[in-house]
């Protein structure tokens, strides 16, 4: 077993991701025109989540969806095909803003398919970025609004989020060496 | 979930977790279908070429549609309109595709293993759509799509397999497949066309068209191949409608949740009551959509299975 370093909790993921909805909620004052879109595999879930702490702010329900990036990446050619997850975007995406959910920012390749994968449902007024960790080495010109735990890491390591929701025994988020 | 094959030629050689990767994967595409943008980048700047030296019309479609809706250019090439007419050889014709760099070549022959020795000779990737009376792969998976959607499950299911069995690429690759997903599968037709040589594949081999049907959850129903048969294998269509025909009185004592399934082109009157193939337990045009996702999914995932074959040399 490789070194592996808990870097969030269950505590610490909760407090991470109430104090994300309060800043998606202070930043965008419009509340009705907010969606919530999350990246499987683990943006998903958070989504979910945010959305229900942001419905408890707002006191009206925050729409989510899922939105699959795995078409539209742009190294298709340089590996094993991916896991393709079903989209569901159940409300129309044009004039809202969109606050795509994904647990670990990494080169941006996944956010830039993500953005694509978007305009398929039409043309959001606005898409934000809120991630759980961010941990460096962008390779494209992509920036977080709203960000959970930056982490400074090697490219040699990887960070996995266990949520309960996907069958883990508690929320984690793990730094591992390769 | 795993794919690493550069092809897909065959069922045969498929794993039971390969089977599912195709059959997961194929569920996001079909979503692709349903929205007002039907398309998506994953082969944008790939060629696929069709090469269809025995005739169809449906499968040629569906992978013409696939290929159109991952963003790949297609290229179809018919058998009646080509070289072939001149004399040129299988392989020749299939070099003079690959110096045009097509990146992908879906094939259907008549001879059984002529996409097998496409793929040996080329470097693009090589679909089976159909060879002979050997395998038609992508038929198989949307067969298999269909009832896991219906149904929720495969393992355990009794899938009874009603026709022209012995010609039947579609009979083989059925079997193949839901064998290895843990179905139970029976085969029944005229003895002529289900010989007990099937046994062998794992299924077992009934003549008795009721008996066949009693328990069934899915009855998948195949056409007399008339194009096939090299001399005449039962005596006439109205005797083999009356025998082994899917009527309305043998309807009626079938499960009531039992599934009909045909892969098409049905012959109204002959294998199937025109009624029934309309009715509400016929999946029949859900095949077909499924068909197209399932082609979608192939074909996404073969490009992926070169990246891993490349990178591994």
């Amino acid at each position: 077993m490789p070194d592996a370093t808990v870097i969030l909790d269950a505590t610490a993921i909760q407090r991470a991701l109430t104090r994300i909805a309060h800043e998606i909620a202070e930043r965008n004052e419009r509340s009705a025109d907010v969606a919530l879109v999350g990246i499987p595999v683990g943006g998903d879930h958070l989504a979910a989540r945010l959305a229900k702490i942001l419905s408890g702010i707002w006191n009206h329900h925050v729409p989510v969806g899922i939105l699959d990036t795995s078409m539209h990446r742009d190294d298709l050619d340089q590996r094993i095909a991916p896991t393709v997850h079903p989209t569901e975007i159940p409300f129309d995406v044009n004039g809202k803003t969109i606050v795509l959910v994904d647990d670990v920012l990494f080169s941006g390749r996944t956010t830039r398919a993500a953005m694509d994968a978007l305009n398929d449902f039409g043309r959001p007024k606005k898409i934000q970025l809120a991630v759980l960790v961010d941990r460096g080495h962008r390779e494209l010109p992509i920036k977080a609004d709203f960000i959970g735990k930056n982490v400074p890491t090697a490219l040699d390591e990887k960070i996995s989020l266990l949520l309960t929701e996907s069958g883990a025994a508690a929320d984690q988020v793990i730094l591992k060496k390769k | 979930m795993s794919w690493t094959k550069k092809h897909l030629l065959d069922i045969e050689s498929l794993t039971a977790e390969e089977i599912t990767t195709v059959l997961d994967t194929a569920r996001g595409f079909k979503a692709v279908g349903e929205r007002a943008i039907k398309k998506v980048p994953a082969l944008r700047g790939k060629t696929v070429v069709n090469l269809f030296v025995e005739p169809s019309t449906r499968t040629r479609i569906s992978f013409e549609l696939a290929a159109q809706r991952l963003s790949a250019d297609i290229v179809n090439f018919s058998a009646e309109a080509s070289s072939f007419k001149k004399g040129e050889t299988l392989k020749d014709t299939a070099l003079n595709l690959q110096a045009l760099n097509a990146d992908f070549i879906i094939i259907r022959h008549s001879a059984s293993g002529a996409p097998h020795f496409l793929s040996r000779v080329l470097n693009a990737h090589v679909i089976n759509a159909g060879d002979g009376a050997h395998e038609h792969p992508t038929q198989a998976l949307l067969d298999a799509f269909t009832i896991r959607e219906r149904k929720g499950k495969i393992a355990g299911l009794n899938v009874t397999i009603l026709g022209d069995i012995l010609y039947s690429r579609v009979a083989r690759s059925d079997i193949w497949a839901l064998t290895k997903l843990g179905a139970k599968v029976t085969l029944c037709g005229p003895a002529t066309l289900v010989p007990k040589t099937f046994e062998k594949m794992g299924c077992r081999v009934t003549h008795d068209v009721d008996e066949a049907i009693r328990d069934a959850d899915v009855i998948n129903l195949l056409r007399i191949q008339h194009e096939r048969q090299r001399k005449t294998m039962f005596p006439s269509i109205g005797e083999y409608t009356q025998l082994f025909g899917l009527n309305k009185a043998r309807f009626a004592k079938t499960k009531p949740d039992a599934l009909i399934m045909h892969p098409g082109p049905i012959n109204r009157g002959v294998e199937i009551d025109s009624e029934i193939a309309d009715s509400g337990r016929s999946v029949i045009l859900e095949q077909v959509t499924n068909g197209l996702a399932i082609r979608m999914a192939v074909l996404f995932l073969v490009n992926g299975g070169k990246a891993l074959a490349e990178t591994a040399n």
